[in-house]
């Protein structure tokens, strides 16, 4: 145990030593809260012309999280570095040979990482709620309402279980290039299209982020037909969290470094 | 100590390291030799436990390195000057190693002193020359204060100053009784700074022995002799070789003899009829002893630049002369080698 302590110091040194830490998670706030901010006061200007059954399903809450699809993009930026800048640069041989039990490393570095992804994503999820529903105005919901003190924990949890995720899959892939070039399109469009296309509808809900997007939704719309509940799909999403942690561990433990 | 038994790697169907076997003793420098993708750094690498052999074993102080009680503490290493992230400033690079290893931080202030890098200790490493870079990955490995010492190539890009700092601080950190192993390509270098010898090539062990016994066994000395044409160069060799000589053609077109005097040779040229153009006396460099041993197990081998579709030479340059019959030929091959496509079809009358 005295080694994870190490490893948590040593990681805590190393991502606040270099700039993209700030970027990243600075982007990630102003994209999700920014955007968030202005879908919903777009979404109040136009309320008053939206049909009956827009209406019933009007989601408050879920509208001012719009932003989080592109926000996320900058979580994975982050995830994405903080593990393959160990390989780009080469330092994972100095931080390998330094401790040689590889799973501690590996846990302890994303422990720190998901703890300051945790940290800014809760943030993040109860300012973009405040700001949105100001923006909403009297369409707006409130904290205390059904529903809605869950799905604004979930945002923050979401925004948590991206960057680990980000970071499972830049362990097993190593590149930086091939990790983002394979999560961002991913992420931003692929799960999206394969989640809403009818064709692909009913594996695309399985998608780690479509799931996962349920635990911020207090309106189910009409006609969902998602087999799971808000939780039951950040539960599918912890599986593929899971999944990917087990792979970046073996790869990690069997491979030369 | 450090304890190699019969280690072997291979990537695929290409062995990098072959049935390596060795002893690096502590209280001296063992200077490890290679030409370029001998297996050195994989060797390094598999000591510090990062690359599993494929079979045999390494140990460090009797232990494999991740059996180690404390490795960082035991073992420090430099393998490579750019592993560091630019974006970073030298002290908070060293800060993560030492606390990753459970080193106290005022160690960091220590190692930067000893490496003279205190006056950029904060500046992003982005910007450090390879010789800055060389003092980083130094001041690294000397963070642990360690008893056993990797360094892989730590002269590379810097200075004469630099040179002269790294091959004092090897000595020293042996004269405190420390293993020190640092590999290197250059003979050269070696020679001055190293007290034992393990020289490698294609993976496999070529040499294991003292600087002193190495230089006393390849330091042989030779004769240039030139002579004007291609025939009376024949005719030479010949009568050189008659008289008992070794003779090997050298790339510009003399011959290189061994086991004649300088006399005696001159003696026999003139009993030939043939005229000298050169004749000097020569010692072979501990370079040469180095290149004679690795030179079947080179990987990267320059080929004759035939400019075939040039027609003239430029005015100015003088021709230069014909080149021997068995220069640049191709080594023998390994077993289930493919051999070397550039160096079977060559015609030494097109070659200028």
């Amino acid at each position: 145990m005295a080694v994870a302590a190490q490893v948590l110091r040593s990681e805590w040194t190393k991502v606040r030593s270099v700039s993209s830490t700030v970027w990243t998670l600075g982007i990630a706030v102003v994209v999700t809260v920014g955007l968030g901010a202005l879908i919903s006061a777009l979404s109040k200007r136009d309320f008053d012309r939206l049909s009956r059954q827009s209406k019933i399903e009007f989601d408050p809450t879920f509208t001012s999280f719009a932003g989080m699809g592109l926000g996320q993009l900058a979580l994975i930026v982050f995830g994405v570095l903080v593990v393959s800048n160990e390989y780009s640069t080469g330092m994972i041989r100095s931080s390998l040979a330094a401790v040689p039990q590889r799973g501690t490393f590996l846990f302890s570095k994303i422990t720190v990482a998901a703890g300051l992804a945790f940290a800014v994503g809760m943030i993040t999820s109860f300012v973009t709620f405040f700001v949105g529903q100001a923006m909403l105005g009297s369409h707006g919901a409130r904290l205390g309402d059904p529903g809605v003190l869950r799905a604004v924990i979930g945002g923050g949890l979401y925004m948590t279980l991206i960057t680990v995720f980000s970071m499972g899959v830049a362990t097993m892939l190593r590149s930086p290039l091939l990790s983002l070039g394979i999560l961002m399109p991913f992420f931003f469009l692929i799960s999206s299209i394969l989640g809403n296309v009818p064709a692909t509808k009913k594996v695309g809900r399985y998608l780690p982020d479509q799931a996962g997007q349920k635990v911020m939704q207090v309106v189910t719309p009409l006609g969902d037909e998602a087999p799971y509940g808000p939780w039951g799909g950040f539960g599918i999403m912890v599986l593929w969290v899971v999944g990917a942690l087990a792979g970046a561990y073996i790869l990690l433990k069997r491979r030369d470094a | 100590m450090i304890e190699a038994v019969g280690l072997t790697k291979r990537y695929g169907a290409k062995t990098a390291v072959h049935n390596l076997s060795f002893q690096v003793r502590p209280g001296a420098v063992t200077g490890f030799l290679g030409p370029n993708g001998s297996g050195k750094s994989t060797t390094m690498r598999m000591i510090l436990g990062l690359d599993m052999p494929t079979s045999g074993r390494v140990t460090i102080g009797g232990h494999p390195y991740h059996k180690l009680p404390n490795a960082p503490r035991q073992v420090g290493a430099l393998l490579d000057a750019k592993a560091v992230h630019g974006g970073r400033s030298a002290r908070m690079h060293l800060l993560s190693l030492a606390q990753l290893a459970g080193i106290p931080a005022r160690r960091v202030d220590e190692v930067l002193g000893v490496v003279g890098l205190q006056d950029v200790a904060r500046k992003r490493s982005k910007g450090f020359s390879l010789g800055m870079g060389q003092r980083l990955g130094i001041a690294a490995a000397l963070l642990g204060d360690p008893a056993v010492l990797l360094f892989d190539e730590p002269v590379n890009g810097l200075d004469p100053e630099g040179i002269l700092w790294v091959r004092n601080l090897m000595k020293r950190l042996a004269a405190e009784g420390r293993t020190v192993f640092v590999s290197s390509h250059l003979m050269s270098e070696m020679a001055l700074t190293a007290d034992h010898l393990i020289v490698i090539g294609r993976g496999q062990l070529l040499a294991d022995m003292s600087v002193k016994d190495f230089i006393s066994a390849n330091s042989a000395d030779f004769a240039r002799v030139r002579a004007p044409e291609p025939e009376s160069r024949d005719k030479l060799t010949a009568a050189l070789v008659e008289a008992g000589a070794q003779v090997l053609p050298e790339p510009d077109g003399a011959l290189r003899v061994t086991g004649l005097t300088l006399p005696r040779i001159s003696d026999i040229a003139h009993d030939a009829d043939i005229r000298l153009w050169e004749l000097s006396p020569h010692q072979a460099s501990l370079e040469e002893a180095y290149m004679r041993m690795t030179q079947t197990a080179v990987d990267y081998r320059s080929t004759a630049d035939r400019r075939h579709g040039f027609q003239a030479p430029p005015p100015g340059l003088p021709p230069t002369g014909p080149v021997p019959p068995n220069w640049g030929e191709a080594y023998p091959a390994l077993p289930g080698e493919q051999p070397n496509p550039y160096t079977t079809q060559r015609d030494s009358k097109d070659v200028r």
